[in-house]
């Protein structure tokens, strides 16, 4: 803290600021600074988990996910060989659970990741640039915005028809058009900053000036929102599957799951509950993750 | 990469040895009737509703190794001037000339090279620092926009910073929030040095220091110059910092200039009536000289529609029917051909009633 204070050309920390010790970079202060967050940390240890299990279920998984007994149909938590029951076919809860996180997990991440790589592309361009450009692509975006998320991605899925691919694709566009949102208003912002027009004076091309300048600034920006819609993206993909037009049956995934169980809800409310449950934690985690990701980015002390 | 590390050598040379000798010769920088309009839209399709007439037909050059103060009102059209300088903003007429050679003519200098040769340092220290670069960093943007490698322009930054006083094993690798409003314009005032321009534009670029260390950043900026032998435009509303830095001054209202000249006869003896009211506006140490009522009365016309004739007339105490009719044109105030003003009452023939007779000495409307 005191070295913020030291105005002086004579620093008051002398050992932190010897010269030839280098200073940590930005992208360093940010990891240190979540790794210091218990709930982050917290957060990422339950996520790092879900995603080792649904990468490994093949060894991780008690019993085959697909394996059904007519006999041993809705068993209640804690039933033996079936640690969290079983589901409306006898399948093993637990070991669908993990094999549906594969999917789930997938369909939370990946949409988005693609979303947040197009998206702050063409947010950038359309921000940095300004005019015609920005006028051009903010309309369009508007178009697709003027419909409710859920519904584009019904939509969308519908047209395209099931599948992983296809539902892959359609979150993707959903998130597209926030992301270009989000990243055309940062970049909006930081444009008209006197620190652009100096790197501008200072003969630096455009591409240079939007990797040196806007982007250091709106990546936080963008990454912390991309974040929060992870969870999202996990609950939507997780409709989609539960409306019939993501994954199709008998592949394990949470959202499907949920549908299946559905009609046994008053039979095993309980085992009908799990994969709401694992979305639950899942979506939360990413978005407790995303707030402690925020607050690390803050550069201000 | 050979010949560029061989100019940063020789960069590096001439920032480490001062320039002894400044050559006073031709004008390095001028301009010819400079225009520039903002235009106002509105509506869906962008319809002009007017333009702001930001700088209209300003000429003026500046000479090798000097100071040109240029002083005006906010909103008179001096940040305009900078920017169009640095090409920042195209002038929608007039040129410009480097060295005599038209800028961003066909066959003549282009706008990158005239950004080798000119930097500018903005007014505020925090906003034109980008919040995520260290101050080595921020330094070395510019030279590596320009090909210079990595390693050498970080090396270059660290000689830049230590030029202008802050030693780079404690500054260099802060951010600007980490550092005092002082601190971080000496960064800005380092990233323009970087390229080694050889005119450097000062858009108020100690206005928002506190008074200390404004005195500070003056006195490092006067020394910088010396010791590089550069060519200063000072933009300032500071008529007290003007005058102490500068060898002559500009002195805009509503986006044109009405005087310009030495600054000891512009401060001493004013030819318009702006200028006198401006010089008249300062404050004084002395409380038996306190100054109860406004030289000037009244706001700045609007730009967008400004008055017709001389601008002035407005608010100018002399303001007579033939200032709403012809626009006046740059006279010699005195016998000074250098010291020149923009004012019917010192135009010769004018109509203006305090106008010089042709033959018989001036009328001297100066004499306030």
């Amino acid at each position: 803290m005191s070295s913020s204070t030291a105005n002086s050309s004579q620093p008051l920390i002398e050992i932190s600021r010897r010269p030839g010790r280098i200073q940590l970079t930005y992208w360093q202060g940010v990891r240190r600074r979540l790794s210091r967050d218990p709930i982050s940390m917290g957060c990422a240890g339950i996520l790092v988990l879900m995603v080792a299990a649904a990468i490994f279920a093949p060894w991780v998984a008690p019993m085959d996910p697909y394996k059904t007994s007519i006999l041993q149909r809705l068993q209640p938590i804690g039933t033996a060989g079936h640690l969290l029951g079983t589901d409306e076919l006898g399948r093993d809860m637990l070991s669908r659970l993990i094999y549906g996180g594969r999917v789930s997990l997938l369909m939370g991440i990946l949409p988005i990741a693609i979303a947040t790589l197009i998206g702050s592309a063409i947010g950038i361009v359309a921000g940095f640039f300004g005019g015609k450009t920005n006028m051009v692509v903010m309309r369009i975006t508007d178009v697709f915005f003027a419909f409710p998320s859920v519904l584009l991605a019904v939509g969308l899925a519908g047209a395209l028809g099931p599948g992983l691919v296809n539902g892959l694709v359609c979150l993707a566009v959903v998130f597209t058009r926030a992301i270009i949102r989000v990243a055309e208003s940062a970049t909006t912002q930081i444009r008209n900053q006197d620190f652009v027009e100096a790197a501008r004076a200072t003969g630096a091309s455009a591409s240079r000036i939007i990797a040196g300048h806007v982007l250091t600034n709106v990546s936080s920006l963008i990454l912390t929102y991309a974040s929060s819609l992870i969870g999202v993206s996990i609950v939507l993909a997780s409709g989609l599957s539960f409306l019939g037009l993501g994954i199709a049956p008998p592949i394990a995934d949470w959202g499907l799951m949920l549908n299946t169980l559905r009609q046994s809800i008053f039979i095993a409310p309980v085992n009908a509950v799990l994969p709401g449950v694992m979305i639950l934690i899942a979506s939360v985690c990413f978005n407790l993750l995303s707030d402690g990701l925020r607050t690390a980015m803050e550069v201000k002390p | 990469m050979n010949s560029v590390s061989a100019t940063t050598e020789r960069r590096a040379r001439s920032l480490a040895g001062p320039r002894s000798h400044v050559e006073e010769d031709g004008p390095v920088l001028s301009v010819h009737e400079l225009k520039k309009y903002f235009r106002l839209s509105s509506g869906l399709f962008g319809a002009a509703r007017g333009y702001v007439q930001a700088v209209d037909q300003v000429s003026f050059s500046v000479s090798k190794g000097e100071t040109l103060g240029v002083v005006g009102e906010s909103g008179c059209g001096k940040s305009t001037i900078a920017r169009l300088l640095i090409r920042l903003i195209k002038p929608d007429q007039g040129r410009m000339f480097l060295d005599g050679q038209d800028v961003d003519a066909p066959n003549s200098i282009s706008v990158r090279e005239l950004r080798h040769q000119v930097q500018m340092v903005f007014q505020d220290s925090y906003a034109s620092l980008n919040p995520r670069h260290t101050a080595a960093e921020e330094v070395s943007f510019g030279l590596s926009a320009q090909g210079v490698a990595r390693s050498e322009a970080r090396r270059r930054a660290n000689e830049v910073l230590d030029f202008v006083g802050l030693e780079p094993g404690v500054f260099a690798d802060r951010y600007p929030h980490e550092l005092s409003g002082g601190q971080r314009q000496r960064v800005n005032i380092a990233r323009a040095l970087a390229i080694n321009p050889r005119v450097l534009i000062l858009d108020e670029a100690v206005s928002s220091l506190d008074k200390s260390v404004e005195a500070q950043v003056l006195n490092l900026l006067i020394d910088i110059k010396k010791r590089l032998g550069l060519t200063y435009v000072f933009i300032s509303h500071d008529l007290n910092v003007v005058q102490f830095v500068s060898d002559r001054v500009l002195v805009m209202y509503l986006g044109k200039v009405v005087e310009i000249g030495p600054v000891e006869k512009v401060y001493r003896s004013a030819g318009h009536p702006y200028t006198r009211a401006l010089i008249a506006s300062r404050l004084s140490m002395d409380p038996r000289r306190r100054i109860a009522a406004p030289p000037v009365a009244g706001d700045l016309p609007s730009p967008i529609n400004p008055p017709s004739g001389c601008r002035f007339r407005t608010r100018c105490p002399i303001a007579e029917p033939v200032c709403g009719t012809k626009e006046p044109l740059l006279a010699a105030v005195g016998d000074d051909p250098l010291h020149v003003a923009a004012c019917h009452a010192l135009a010769p023939r004018s109509g203006h009633s305090l106008a010089p007779q042709p033959v018989s000495r001036t009328a001297s409307p100066s004499g306030a």
